[in-house]
């Protein structure tokens, strides 16, 4: 039987150090496995340019089309909350930043406990309703595959474990935060080779988008 | 060409597949916002529309030979091969349903341009036998003939003649060292002549050098539409040869919306070299010549009237204020559609849809997207500036019952133009 506090002490060092590297390099890997593919050189006499309006759309597509929104505001709204609810929890909480400055050598502010805490439940209500929306949604749910489920499973597991460890509700404590801990490393190890790398490729994606539309004249 | 099978299709696949390409599949979170852009699914409510599932095939692809983890769930037999039955299966999704009208492109959060690569899998499905018949037919003509419909020089001669007696304009033809070269869609060759009378009277008017070529005259390029390089290239080869000879400075791209696209976008990198010409799109042109003072118009119409976008022209294309400005040239009553200029409807029959048969109650369906539009315009005339487009619109209103007059732009301006004999 291991101790709980063992674990603690495993999953904060070797398996911490193990899956922050397999994310990094993977993350490395991946990029280059898309970039490496290039892309031909365009003969076409431009109207407009590219660079601009690439960065332009890494901006505006943030926001969706007023149409597009009013046909599918669920999407757009568990979209959102849940993403800035992740967001906050991750970035913001002051042991997170202690953390992140321990790794890396910089840190920054981080915000009230309260507020961190309504992040949190904001993260998984949010990802509930997502779910909620992919089993439901006809068009998610003929699109959705397994990956498609493992993310979110991935996504909502560290939200839902450092809820219930900051508020102590399982005991021993430890125990808790070593699987908050472990899912998070869950998370890392499998970022780079699923969906979840969208967080980064989507700032290539949108640019190619709208360099290749600027091109010809069009704000994509 | 040589026999279609499914290995090369996969080749084609994966010829396609560059750095965008990967940057797109590796975004997606199947979110399906994408669907509620396109109309073959707002219009049918039916989630195998959804643009981003019609690239299936393309994904997997992707994913097992292009990522990590595919290659691994490869190895150890975990994915699903992309087969022939698949790609038969998928021919309405990718030919039927998809205009390549690019609204999805601009709609999806991640920024996946979905009708560029819905155009890539096309390549693959040419070089796999899965193509529609008609579309395949259309390019057969296309190649042999010199025109998708199947329309020879002979049949553009008679329509010049025609004009010729009817209004004593010239046109001149195989002019060497004009500036322009007009090119025309089949389509106004045999259902919108009006389109080479107005050209004529307004050129003459404005004193612009031009010339058609007997030699290249069609501008419309079903390889782009069937998704066949091979094609595509044969076909803008012969206008590049045209225009080469008659030592023109100048390209005309004519109210066709995919015809731009070809010749414009596509021509320089189908044939592998730039130009020694430039292309314009007739839009720009006539607004170059309203701009310079060259044309100028009377008696405006007060009627309501509004414009339906090309997305071949406007979202792919660029050309989006001229027509705006040429219209304001000929109307007093310009009203714009919801959801106008980039964001515009397609009409349901661009990208090839038009000449697939097998897509023709699915098109009458998806109509009424454009029809609400319409409706909702508060206008009683509509123009728009492709060929095709109006011939698709013009059979939407007909079989929803409508009585909505539709012209084209260049024919509209015609009329209203002021002559040097009244000035």
């Amino acid at each position: 039987m291991i101790e709980p506090m063992d674990f603690l002490l495993w999953v904060r060092g070797t398996a911490f150090d193990v899956s922050l590297s397999i994310f990094v390099i993977g993350i490395v890997l991946r990029l280059f496995e898309i970039l490496s593919l290039g892309r031909a050189a365009n003969l076409a006499e431009p109207r407009g340019t590219e660079f601009g309006p690439g960065m332009k759309t890494i901006l505006t597509r943030n926001i969706p089309e007023a149409g597009t929104f009013k046909r599918q505001p669920l999407t757009v709204i568990a979209g959102y909350v849940f993403h800035i609810g992740l967001l906050i929890s991750l970035f913001f909480f002051v042991p997170h930043i202690q953390l992140f400055a321990a790794t890396f050598g910089f840190g920054w502010p981080g915000l009230p406990t309260p507020i961190v805490d309504a992040a949190t439940v904001l993260g998984i209500v949010g990802l509930l309703a997502v779910l909620w929306n992919r089993l439901t949604n006809p068009v998610m749910k003929l699109l959705s595959d397994k990956e498609d489920y493992l993310v979110w499973l991935l996504t909502f597991l560290p939200l839902l474990t450092g809820y219930l460890a900051y508020h102590r509700m399982v005991d021993p404590y430890p125990l808790i935060l070593g699987l908050h801990i472990l899912s998070i490393e869950l998370f890392l190890i499998l970022f780079p080779f699923t969906k979840l790398m969208h967080t980064f490729t989507l700032f290539l994606a949108r640019w190619y988008n709208g360099a290749m539309h600027g091109r010809r004249g069009v704000q994509s | 060409m040589s026999t279609a099978t499914l290995e090369r299709g996969l080749n084609a696949l994966r010829e396609q597949i560059d750095a965008p390409v990967a940057a797109f599949f590796s975004s997606c979170v199947n979110c399906g916002m994408c669907a509620e852009a396109c109309l073959f699914y707002t219009e049918t409510g039916d989630p195998k529309y959804t643009p981003i599932r019609k690239l299936e095939p393309m994904r997997l692809i992707w994913e097992q030979e292009y990522t990590i983890a595919g290659k691994i769930k490869k190895l150890i037999g975990l994915s699903e091969p992309v087969t022939d039955e698949m790609l038969e299966q998928w021919q309405e999704l990718i030919y039927a349903s998809c205009t390549l009208c690019g609204r999805c492109s601009l709609v999806c959060p991640v920024g996946n341009d979905i009708a560029f690569m819905v155009r890539k899998v096309r390549e693959g499905m040419v070089a796999s036998g899965n193509s529609p018949p008609d579309v395949q037919s259309a390019a057969i003509r296309a190649v042999k003939i010199g025109s998708p419909m199947g329309i020879r020089l002979k049949a553009l001669q008679a329509q010049i003649k025609h004009i010729e007696a009817d209004t004593g304009l010239k046109i001149p033809v195989d002019v060497e060292g004009a500036d322009y070269m007009a090119l025309l869609s089949s389509m106004e060759v045999i259902n919108f002549p009006e389109y080479v009378e107005s050209l004529a009277k307004i050129f003459k008017e404005a004193g612009v050098s031009w010339t058609l070529c007997s030699e290249a005259f069609e501008a419309t390029n079903t390889g782009i539409q069937i998704g066949s390089t091979d094609i595509a290239r044969e076909l803008v080869q012969r206008v590049v040869d045209g225009a080469e000879k008659l030592k023109v400075k100048y390209v005309i791209s004519p109210e066709c919306g995919h015809a731009y696209t070809a010749i414009r976008w596509d021509g320089p990198n189908l044939i592998g070299r730039p130009f020694p010409f430039k292309v314009v799109h007739i839009l720009e042109l006539l607004d170059e010549l309203r701009a310079s003072g060259r044309i100028s118009t009377k008696d405006p119409s007060g009627e309501p009237v509004t414009f339906h976008d090309p997305c071949s022209i406007v979202r792919k294309g660029g050309v989006v204020e001229s027509p705006r400005h040429l219209l304001d040239m000929v109307s007093t009553n310009f009203k714009e559609m919801p959801d106008h200029g980039k964001w515009n409807w397609c009409c349901g029959g661009g990208g090839g849809v038009s000449a697939n048969t097998d897509a023709e109650e699915l098109r009458t369906r998806v109509f009424r997207r454009k029809k609400s539009q319409l409706e909702e315009s508060g206008a009683t005339t509509l123009v728009t500036a492709c060929a095709n487009c109006r011939l698709v619109i013009e059979e939407g209103l007909e079989e929803y019952n409508m009585e909505f007059p539709v012209t084209g732009l260049t024919e509209m301006l015609a009329e209203h133009l002021v002559t040097k004999e009244e000035a």
